[in-house]
This record gives structure tokens, sequence and C-alpha cells, in this order.
């Protein structure tokens, strides 16, 4: 059976500087996959190619046998390509219900549009349930906290359902607890499509994923099963800063390091990332 | 050769007022994201200073004046700007389209008092004796206005390059465009340098007013004459670009003059508008662009 | 039960374009739902009694004038459609309020030409009639045509700038400049458009005779009667999934592309509908005031246009109608008793209501209403959040 999510040869370049520098991934229908990597490694841009926001020099990307490079985002969503972003997103003068809504309707012709909405439809009603947010449907998302932002945004891509789900950090910025709910909500979405996880938060990591891909430079160095890539030398070195005395720690077995690697990896502003390359 | 020299050099010295025009706007905008649309009066302020001037000082003194207008004029629109910052626009940072509405409104009233001062009516300021006349070149013949209009802003931006480049002041200037922030984390007065920004750009628009009153007579309404297609130079250009700004101001100008030679003076204006939409197929963010990944 | 009362009141009291669409849920359609419904009926009863009785009690003359005020309303209302929901400033509104204007003063003089040529062209030399004029000797042809030019013309610009991701304040200045390049091309085309001067001295007006009272209470009526219709298919659009939408673009327009909506035609749609209002407020203009001159369309009436959306109040339904009716208002006024101060009024107008009250007057009368139930939301301005997530 072909991949669902076929990533063959993708380069981008930031004015000379390889971003992506011949990326190659694989994601079968019903995976979980996380990407991980450390700051720089090209993770966002992957995911910014895979969705059109990004125009690669090179490569191709294979979706159920559609070629999404050269398509624009709104069509790449149509195909069931869904996306959330680092810094959540939602449209803070609608309300709850009225962003979801919409999420809802992208399928809807212009006219279907014109309409107004009455009341609340079943898979917004579901949703709603599933990021707890029903009994603040009819409050303008603006008022909502960092973490019930991200789970709105993640409830709008569960009512396009799509087939592939392309999450950019999404428990970021998270408490605890929010972090162990927003993983069992991504584990029941799982259940349905495809998810790709990109996430720096190793005690995340290691409670929900099975596989992940590793990213370094612009390029997927290692992949396999949480202990495999732990495993994985090559890994080892990218992780912990090239140092033979603390090879043989693992990160995700050292609280310490792990909360280091997570520090170090997850970039607080766009920006940063930027000026990084 | 007889035919297409005199369009260059027209469409030369268009370029050279609408640049100097262009370079207060790009900055402000580029720097500040405010769209000052009473840059557009403050060209106004600088052409009636010579006017003035030369009232005060009288006839005889009248090429004095005209020299003398250059940097009064800078001072005093540059003073202008200053006092717009400090009391409105400081107010609407980072709510670029109500800046351009704020300071329509602060341009409607200017003209009004240069009705109320000046009169309605255009007013004629002398040109000095060294610039009336011109320039035999047998084929073609270049006014001396012109001539003296190209080198004075040619002068200006060079000055602008060095400025922006190697003092300081100006590199700081290039710092808060690029990123606000990390220039005010890293111990500039982003403040300061925004009024120094605005202070400079205006007083620009000051000496391209007197410029301007080589090229015709002076009324209420000259700014806004200019202020559309000066505006047009930023689009082109490019936010706060130096370089594009120039590039963008000559290709504008001399489109302009050649269209305007192939066909109409109002066939060429709609000519223009319908390049440069093309160009924006092209280069939606201008000639010269600084890229980032941010998401609006 | 108290607690829904309380609800209800919130609803009621919010700005139009706040309201939620109703909730079918049992609690809401009670009490409050058929209050709506009853001060609704009442609005509507005022302003239809208002219109029937005005033409009884004001002069031929004041009410030309209202009707012409009217006629702004309809542009500023779609202004407000693209700017206040949208978030696409145009600053070229006078374009397309000319071209409708323009299709029909071009019927009107063809109209009175007879089989001949329009009084203006005589006297520029043309000896035929240009072939762009031709059709509109018909007005199943100039009828529509002062809608769909418009609306054509804002489609095509709006496609090509949008496609590219041209938008905020480039947007409005190359409208700006769309709109200096229409106004020097009317004045210089002079054989064709009549120049400077414009369309006007038309004889007939669609079989009517001008300055007859009964002609300008039956074009009240006609103003009265399209900004009615206009107000109800705004105010559809704008509570409609669309109108969501587009509120949507103009907050993140990126991330609704993300959403699986294609932005450049919602923005299309958005401003061409925009565009359309203008040109059909221009048709109505030149009936109504006579004359229609370069003076009508270019960069300063364009500008006035957007002041009258910012000082009702943009992204509100009513706002835009009260700016567009007290602005003009003013101006006739003002000009008449001091006519150097509209200026300076209009400029301060503009600023304190951009920089203090960027919501305008109904946002003004939406706080003073809701002061005494509770204190004004700490609810960031909209402008505010849409830089903030930008």
């Amino acid at each position: 059976m072909p991949a669902l999510l076929q990533v063959t040869g993708i380069e981008v370049g930031f004015d000379g500087a390889l971003a992506l520098d011949g990326v190659e991934l694989a994601i079968d229908e019903g995976e979980i996959r996380f990407l991980i990597g450390p700051n720089g490694a090209g993770k966002t841009t992957l995911i910014d190619v895979i969705t059109g926001l990004t125009r690669p020099s090179n490569g191709s990307v294979l979706f159920d046998s559609h070629e999404l490079v050269g398509r624009r985002e709104h069509q790449i969503v149509g195909l069931g390509v869904g996306r959330t972003f680092q810094t959540p997103s939602v449209f803070e003068q609608l309300t709850v219900a009225e962003n979801l809504d919409l999420a809802a309707h992208h399928r809807s012709g212009l006219v279907a549009l014109m309409r107004r909405r009455r009341g609340v439809t079943p898979e917004v009603a579901e949703a709603l349930e599933a990021i707890q947010l029903a009994d603040r449907a009819e409050e303008q998302a603006g008022v909502l906290s960092h973490g019930q932002k991200q789970w709105l945004e993640i409830g709008m891509l569960l009512v396009q359902s799509p087939r592939l789900l392309l999450l950019d950090e999404p428990v970021a910025g998270m408490s605890a607890e929010e972090r162990t709910a927003t993983g069992e909500l991504i584990q029941r979405i799982a259940e349905r499509c495809t998810v790709v996880i990109v996430e720096h938060d190793m005690e995340f990591l290691r409670r929900f994923a099975r596989r992940v891909s590793v990213m370094h430079e612009g390029r997927v160095i290692s992949e396999g099963s949480v202990e495999r890539v732990r495993a994985d030398p090559l890994v080892q070195e990218v992780y912990l800063g090239r140092s033979r005395d603390r090879r043989g720690h693992d990160p995700a077995l050292d609280p310490v390091l792990a909360a280091r690697a997570a520090v170090d990896a997850s970039p607080p502003e766009e920006t940063t990332e930027v000026g990084s390359r | 050769m007889e035919v297409w020299l005199p369009q260059l050099f027209a469409g030369l010295g268009v370029a050279a007022v609408l640049l100097l025009i262009a370079l207060g706007l790009t900055f402000t905008f580029g720097q500040m994201n405010v769209i000052n649309m009473a840059h557009g009066e403050f060209i106004m302020a600088g052409a009636y200073t010579p006017y003035v001037l030369q009232g005060v000082m009288g006839a005889g003194l009248a090429g004095v004046a005209f020299g003398l207008a250059l940097p009064v004029a800078f001072l005093v629109t540059g003073m202008l700007g200053l006092v717009l910052e400090r009391v409105l626009i400081r107010r609407l940072y980072g709510r670029p389209l109500d800046t351009l509405l704020v300071t329509w409104g602060i341009s409607l009233m200017l003209q009004q008092l240069a009705r109320d001062l000046f009169g309605a009516p255009n007013v004629q300021v002398v040109a000095p004796a060294w610039l009336r006349g011109s320039l035999d070149l047998g084929p073609v013949t270049l006014s001396y206005a012109r001539v003296f209009t190209i080198a004075l802003v040619s002068l200006i931006v060079i000055a602008v390059g060095i400025y922006l480049t190697r003092l300081a002041h100006g590199r700081r200037m290039r710092a808060v465009m690029q990123n606000r922030q990390l220039a005010g984390c890293s111990g500039i007065d982003t403040n300061r340098v925004d009024q120094l920004t605005f202070f400079v750009g205006s007083g620009l628009a000051g000496v391209a007013g007197v410029a301007l009153t080589l090229l015709g007579p002076v009324g209420p309404g000259i700014g806004t004459v200019y202020i559309v297609d000066a505006f047009l130079v930023v689009i082109v250009g490019g936010l706060g670009q130096l370089r594009g700004a120039v590039i963008a101001a000559v290709a504008l100008g001399l489109l302009n003059s050649f269209l305007e030679y192939g066909s109409t003076a109002s066939l060429a204006k709609v000519g223009v508008f319908a390049a440069i939409v093309v160009f924006l197929q092209f280069r939606p963010q201008g000639l010269v662009a600084l890229r980032t990944r941010a998401l609006t | 039960m108290g607690a829904e009362v309380v609800a209800g009141n919130d609803t009621a009291g919010a700005t139009p374009d706040q309201s939620t669409p109703d909730q079918s849920t049992p609690d809401q359609a009670g009490p409050s739902g058929r209050r709506r419904l009853l001060r609704q009926a009442a609005v509507v009863a005022a302003t239809a009694a208002v219109v029937v009785i005005l033409p009884l009690v004001v002069s031929e003359f004041r009410l030309a004038l209202l009707s012409k005020y009217l006629v702004f309303a309809v542009v500023a209302i779609g202004l407000n459609l693209a700017w206040g929901y949208g978030g696409m400033l145009s600053l070229g509104h006078g374009v397309f309020f000319g071209l409708g204007a323009y299709c029909t003063g071009m019927y009107l003089k063809l109209a009175d030409a007879g089989s001949g040529l329009p009084d203006f062209m005589g006297y520029n030399g043309v000896t035929s009639l240009p072939s762009m004029w031709a059709p509109f000797r018909h007005a199943w042809f100039a009828l529509p045509a002062a809608v769909l030019l418009p609306m054509g013309i804002a489609a095509l610009l709006g496609a090509l700038v949008f496609r590219r991701r041209v938008r905020g304040a480039y947007f409005a200045l190359l409208t700006q400049a769309l709109a200096a390049a229409f106004a020097i091309l009317l004045v210089g085309q002079q054989a064709l458009t009549g120049g400077t001067n414009g369309l006007t001295n038309f004889s007939t007006v669609f079989g009517l005779e001008p300055g007859n009272p009964r002609t300008t209470q039956i074009l009240f009526f006609a103003a009265a009667t399209t900004l009615a219709v206009a107000f109800l298919a705004v105010r559809q659009i704008v509570t409609s999934r669309f109108g969501r939408l587009l509120v949507a673009v103009r907050d993140g327009e990126d991330r609704v592309r993300f959403l699986g909506y294609d932005a450049t035609r919602v923005k299309v749609v958005a401003f061409a509908l925009s565009a359309g209002l203008a040109g059909l407020a221009g048709a109505l203009f030149v009936p109504i005031v006579g004359i229609v001159s370069p003076a009508d369309v270019g960069v300063v009436p364009s500008i006035e246009m957007v002041v009258w959306v910012a000082i009702g109040g943009r992204a509100t339904l009513v706002g835009p109608i009260i700016g567009a009716l007290v602005a003009s208002y003013a101006n006739t006024t003002l000009s008449e008793w001091y006519p150097d101060g509209w200026l300076y009024l209009q400029g301060a107008l503009f600023v304190v209501a951009v920089v203090w009250a960027p919501r305008g007057l109904a946002g003004l009368a939406d706080k003073f209403r809701r002061l005494p139930r509770r204190q004004p939301s700490g609810r960031p301005s909209e402008v505010a959040v849409g830089a903030a997530s930008s």
C-alpha cells in the first residue's frame, strides 16, 4: 500500500542557505508521527511546504496520489490536509461557535454561505464537547486562555474531518494538565485520521509517540520507534551537543536534560528562527 | 534623438521631485508603519517658504531668499512633522490605516489654513536669476531649474545613503525599521529614532516644496497633486528602501513622461496605474523587500 | 431565570454586528426574542412614517438635498462592507460611484439629444456619436451597466491585487491612485466625458421633468427605497456565514486560507459588491442632483466617503448611514453659514473620530447605552486586535 503522504527530495532555500535539504518522509494512513529535531532543523518549514505556505525549489509532496507542490493553501485543505500554527491563530472577534462553524463550512458554495447560521450544527456541537468549550460557545474567542485557543484551533480542524492533520507544537505554553488533556484529545483524533506532530516536549513525546522522525539541518536523519531513535548515536550527538562525556545520557530519561532540550529546542518567536538561519 | 532626449530629461526632473517626496514617506511608512497624508501639505508649506521669505526680504534679495528657503523650509516642515508625530501619530502606532485617515484630516485643515493665510489663488515664487534661462546643448535645451533640481536631489540622496550606512544614527534607524522590538531591547531609544525620522522625512518634503516652485506656481492644493504619485513610488520601491525608492521614482517619472509623449497626459496616468498593477503581479512587495516568515 | 433575562438584555444592547444570530434554544426564543421583534417593527414603522411625512413638511430644495444624503448613505454602507467588515480600505470608491453616475448621465444625455449628439460634443467638434456611447442610448443597457461596470472593474482590480496579497495600506494607496487617474482621465477626455463640466443640463429625467416637485418626491422615494433595500441586503450578508468569513479574512487572511477558503475570492466578492452599491448610488445621484463631474469622483470625494463610515462607526450596520447623513448635513449647513469653516470642522471631526472614537457615533451610542448596566467591556478594539494578530 502506498503511503498517505510521500515527501520526496524537498529543498527550500532562504536567501542562499538551504532550510530543507532533500527531505524524505513517508507517512502511512492511520499513523501518529512525531517530528522532532533541534531549533532550525526545518520542521515547521516542512509543514509549510506540505500545506502550500512555502514553495520548495525542488521535490514533490504526494498526498493520496495528489501532488501538493504548486497547489494553493485552500486547495490543499480541500483535499483533506489540516494544520495548526505554533502561535494559536483563531478569529478573536468571532465567537467560539462561529469559529467552528466557519471551519465546518469550508466546502460550501458562495450562495450557501450567504445564509445565516441558525443554531449549532451537530458536528460543531460534537467538536465543542470534544474540546471542552461547550459552555463558552457564544463567547468571543479572544477572551479564551492560551490553551483553550490551541484547543479551539484543534477543534476547528476536527470539524473539517481531514485525512491528515499537521500539528505544530500543540502543547507549547500549556500547563501540565493541559498537556495531558491535549495528548488524550489528539489520541482520540488519531483514531479517525493520520496525525503528524511537531513537538519538543520530551515528556509529551514519551507518553504519546509511537513512531518518530528526527530532523536535523534540513534532513530527516533518523526514523523509527521512540526506543530505536533514542538509541541512534547520530540523534544523541545532535541532541547532546556533540559532547562525548554526555553520550549515554538519554534526554528522554533524564528530566533535567529533557527540560533543557525542550527549552533549547523550542523557538519562542518566529523571528528567532528566521534570524538563526 | 531629438524626440526622446527632452522627454528623458523632463521625466528625470519629475522623478527627482517625486523621489524627494517619497523618501520621507518610505521611511516613515517602513519604520513606523505610518502613512502620512499630511506629507503633501508639508510640501505645500515648503513651497510657500520662499514666497514668504521673498515677501519679507524684498524683491532685491529674491535670489538670496530662495537660497535661504532651502534650509528654512527643511527646518519648518521638519518641526511641523515632529509636532504631528508627538501630538497625534504617536497615539496610533500599530494602526497604519488609521494614521492615514487622521493625517488626511490634518491635511484638510492645513490646506484651509493656507487658503486663509495666502488666499486661494496660486502665487508665483520669483526664481533667482542664476536659475533662469537654460543650457543649450544643440539638439536639446536643459533649463537651469531642472538641472538644479536634479543635482540637488542627487546630493540629498547621496547624503541620505551615507547617513543610513555610515553614521550611527542612520544605522539605528535601519535597525528599528527591520526589527523594532529587537532594536529596543538592544538599547536603542526607538522613540527618539522615530522622532528623528519623522523630522528628516518631513523636512525633505519641505525641500521638495521649494524645488517645486521652480517648476510652477504655488497653491494650497500643490501637495495633493504630488502625494498620490509619491505613494506609488513607495509601493513600487518597497518599504523603507532607499535603493528601491530611487529606481521606482526614476522608472515612474520616465514612464509617465514617455506615455504622455505617446498619448495624452490623462491617458498616461491610467497607463502608469495599469503598469503598476501589472508590476505588482510579479513583485507584490515592491522592488526591494525584506523577507519574513511572519503570518498575517 | 434571572441570569437568562440579563443575557437577553445584553444581546439586545449589543451592537448590531455583535448580536449573535439567534440561538434556537428554547429559553431565548421567549420574551427577549419577542421584544426584539417588537423593537424592529417599531423601527421599521418609524422609518416608514418619516419617509412618508418628510416630503409633505420639507421644502422641495431640502427634500432634494435629503435625497442626495440618502444616496451617500448607500455608498457608505457599501464601503463599510469592504472596509469595516472586510478590512479593505478603499480610497477609490469615488471611481465606482462615478462609473455609475456617468453611465446614467450618458443615458440621460442621449435621451435629451434624440437622434442628435449631446450638446457638449458639439462644442468639442465631435461629429458622430463615439461607439463607446452608443449602447447607452438604451436604459436597459445603461442602468444595469451603472452597477455591473463598477462591479466588474472592482472585481478585476481586486482579483489582480488580492491574489498577490497586496493589502492594507498598499491597497488603500493603490485605490487612491486609481481615483486620481480616473478623475484626470475624465477631465482630459473632454470630447468623450464633458471634461471638467461633466454631464449636466438634462431636460428630462426618465420622462419626468427635472425641478418639478413631483419629480423631486419620486426621486426621494426612490433613494429611500434603494437605501432600505441596500441596508437589508448588507445586513443579510454581514450576518450570514459569508459575513463572519469576511471578518475572519479581515483579522487573519492567511489563517482563513488554511481553513480551506479561497480568501482572495471572498475579498473580491465583497469588494465588488461594495463597488456595485457605490455604482447604484451614483446612478441615483445624477437624476437627483442633475450633474456629475470629475469633482464628484476624485481623490477628495473618495476620502469623504471614508469619513462618513469612520464618523458613523465602521463595522456597525447603521453607523455608516448615520455618518453619511450627519456629515453631509453638517457640510451643507456649515457651508451655507461659514463656507471655509467646513474644511476645518471636517478635518477635526475626522481626527477626533479616528483617534478617540474609532468605533464612531455608533460606538459612542453603544457605550452610552451600556454604561448604566455595566462598565464598557475591556475588549480591545478590533483595530488593535487586527494589528496584534498580524
